[in-house]
């Protein structure tokens, strides 16, 4: 296995990781789930300590020490968030409580300020149904239509569709950098590139693309992009939306609320300047001044080197499964993030869940949010194995035992 | 973990090979039944006759418990009354969930699914025909997820 290359010594690595020298079931825990939440290094873990212990105050508020030093945290997160995408200024950053209401937040502005009756929003059958279901709600408000574009057999997006579904009518496009449930990784800076051309904006739901593959929002020109912390080594409750201040500005506040005015009176109300005019109240501190220890993580370790190593453990595992007879592998697009979906003949993908965790081997089994995808590869379901920087070949040895234990005892 | 307590052979054998599995065209009652968690659909149609549950039957797709649970369902309820019908399913219910300790002797072969107590995310798969089952009992045609 080449899989040790680029990154630092792998034993290294994963002792930073304290969950993954605990036992599930009587058995040493082999993580293949990252793809529903990533483990968390103990530099992530000690930032939230550290917060409780001798940092929290409220932010943008007080005069006092504390007050002072949980605003500086705060906000050196946003710079590091600025930098980890590649944004223009900390005005284009906002914290949200994840991927999911970082998309609500833009279907709620487009919804009430830019989608007219007869209008349009292109989405794609890749997406997770946080990428639709918004959409299908701002489209009820304002008399706009849903419209998806196809995926081909190998589970990549249908690029001469595209071209075909781009018309007047289309006010923006929002599609998945990466596909959660397959791993298909979309052409997304020529996505774009052809919509741009015709003037429509783009919004990348960024989910399971920040974790393994370097973000540079500039050099992609997407209009938004969103992602979740804890799927990048960080806490739950902390997420990115990226914006252009030319769209943020346009945008109505998603919220109202503290920290998000100018001035307030019975009369009117005059909202602050981005980023704080979509940040009403007090958001997760201690997620976001812990998510910042989770950036320093991965650029130290390197997104090119993540990639890499999983790139090693996918082929490894695609084609050692795709040896066993009755295993189907959904979704054989290339290049692929860290993701292995597959389907069993013998067994339904929760009998695969339950076996394999009887072996200590956390997978994920179902529709993955993703029920158009699921609808058009002819499956109610999937097994997915997801890998991340912390996995080895010994993991893969121990999915490829216990998916050949899963045939014994169904066929 | 003890996965033959979960899987047991008569449970993989159902499985493999479902009884009472198709449509009934001549049923009295028929219920829809989803678990919007996994996606497994089952739909469950009867026959009765006066007071008495003559046919049960299923079609759907699920995992190895779905599908022996509605399996063996079809065959323990073939014949039952009403009542008897519906105090099996609480019996199966109070099982699966551990509500109560289980009557075997009115639960008979179904008691292999005892194990599923033990697996919280299994608890739905087994019950998910039999609440079918009961919607599908008070006649008509109910589409959609059954009260759990």
């Amino acid at each position: 296995m080449p899989d040790s290359s680029l990154l630092p010594a792998i034993g290294t690595l994963r002792a930073d990781f304290p969950i993954l020298g605990t036992m599930a079931r009587g058995k040493p825990l082999v993580y293949l789930d990252s793809a529903a939440t990533s483990q968390k290094p103990r530099q992530v873990i000690e930032a939230i300590t550290r917060y409780y212990e001798s940092e929290n105050g409220n932010i943008h508020r007080g005069v006092h020490y504390l007050s002072e030093r949980a605003t500086v945290l705060y906000d050196e997160t946003r710079e590091a968030t600025r930098r980890f995408i590649n944004a223009r200024s900390t005005r284009e950053v906002i914290f949200t409580r994840g991927t999911t209401e970082a998309i609500n937040l833009v279907a709620h502005g487009f919804g009430s300020a830019v989608l007219r009756p007869g209008d349009r929003v292109l989405v794609s059958t890749l997406e997770h149904h946080s990428n639709i279901v918004p959409w299908q709600l701002a489209c009820e408000r304002s008399g706009a239509t849903l419209a998806a574009i196809p995926v081909l057999d190998d589970g990549s997006l249908d690029l001469a569709a595209f071209d075909g579904l781009l018309d007047d009518r289309v006010k923006l496009v929002a599609v998945t950098w990466v596909s959660n449930a397959l791993g298909t990784i979309s052409p997304v800076a020529e996505l774009v590139r052809r919509a741009h051309a015709r003037a429509i904006p783009v919004l990348l739901d960024g989910a399971q693309a920040a974790p393994h593959i370097a973000v540079d929002v500039q050099a992609i020109g997407c209009d938004f992009f969103a992602c979740s912390g804890h799927k990048m080594l960080g806490p739950t409750g902390v997420g990115v939306l990226y914006g252009t201040e030319q769209w943020l500005d346009r945008l109505p506040p998603y919220q109202g609320g503290g920290d998000m005015i100018d001035t307030v009176t019975f009369e009117r109300t005059t909202f602050a300047p981005l980023p704080s005019k979509f940040e009403a109240g007090t958001p997760d501190i201690a997620a976001v001044v812990a998510f910042r220890a989770a950036l320093d993580y991965l650029t130290t370790v390197g997104l090119d080197a993540i990639a890499a190593h999983e790139h090693a453990l996918v082929e490894e595992a695609t084609a050692r499964l795709s040896a066993i007879p009755g295993v189907h592998i959904i979704g054989t697009a290339t290049p692929k993030a860290g993701v292995v979906s597959f389907t069993m003949d013998c067994a339904h993908p929760h009998d695969i869940g339950t076996v394999l965790d009887s072996e200590g081997i956390a997978i994920r089994a179902g529709h993955h949010c993703a029920q158009p995808l699921m609808r058009r590869f002819g499956v109610p379901s999937t097994a997915r194995a997801s890998f991340y920087l912390y996995n080895t070949a010994e993991d893969v040895d121990a999915l490829v035992r216990g998916v050949e234990r899963v045939r014994q005892l169904f066929t | 973990m003890d996965l033959g307590a979960l899987y047991q052979e008569i449970i993989l054998e159902h499985n493999r090979s479902p009884r009472n599995h198709g449509e009934l065209p001549d049923a009295t009652g028929h219920a829809h039944g989803k678990n919007p968690m996994c996606g497994d659909e089952v739909s469950v149609w009867v026959r009765t006759a006066g007071d008495r549950v003559e046919r049960v039957t299923f079609t759907g797709h699920g995992c190895a418990i779905s599908r022996a649970s509605a399996s063996m369902m079809t065959q323990a309820l073939t014949g039952k009354t009403r009542d008897e019908a519906l105090a099996l399913f609480q019996h199966f219910h109070d099982m699966v969930t551990g509500a109560g300790p289980a009557d075997e002797a009115a639960l008979g072969k179904l008691k292999v699914f005892g194990g599923v107590s033990r697996f919280p995310a299994r608890v739905k798969c087994a019950s998910l025909a039999w609440h079918a089952f009961r919607d599908a009992l008070a006649g008509g045609d109910h589409d959609g997820d059954p009260a759990s």
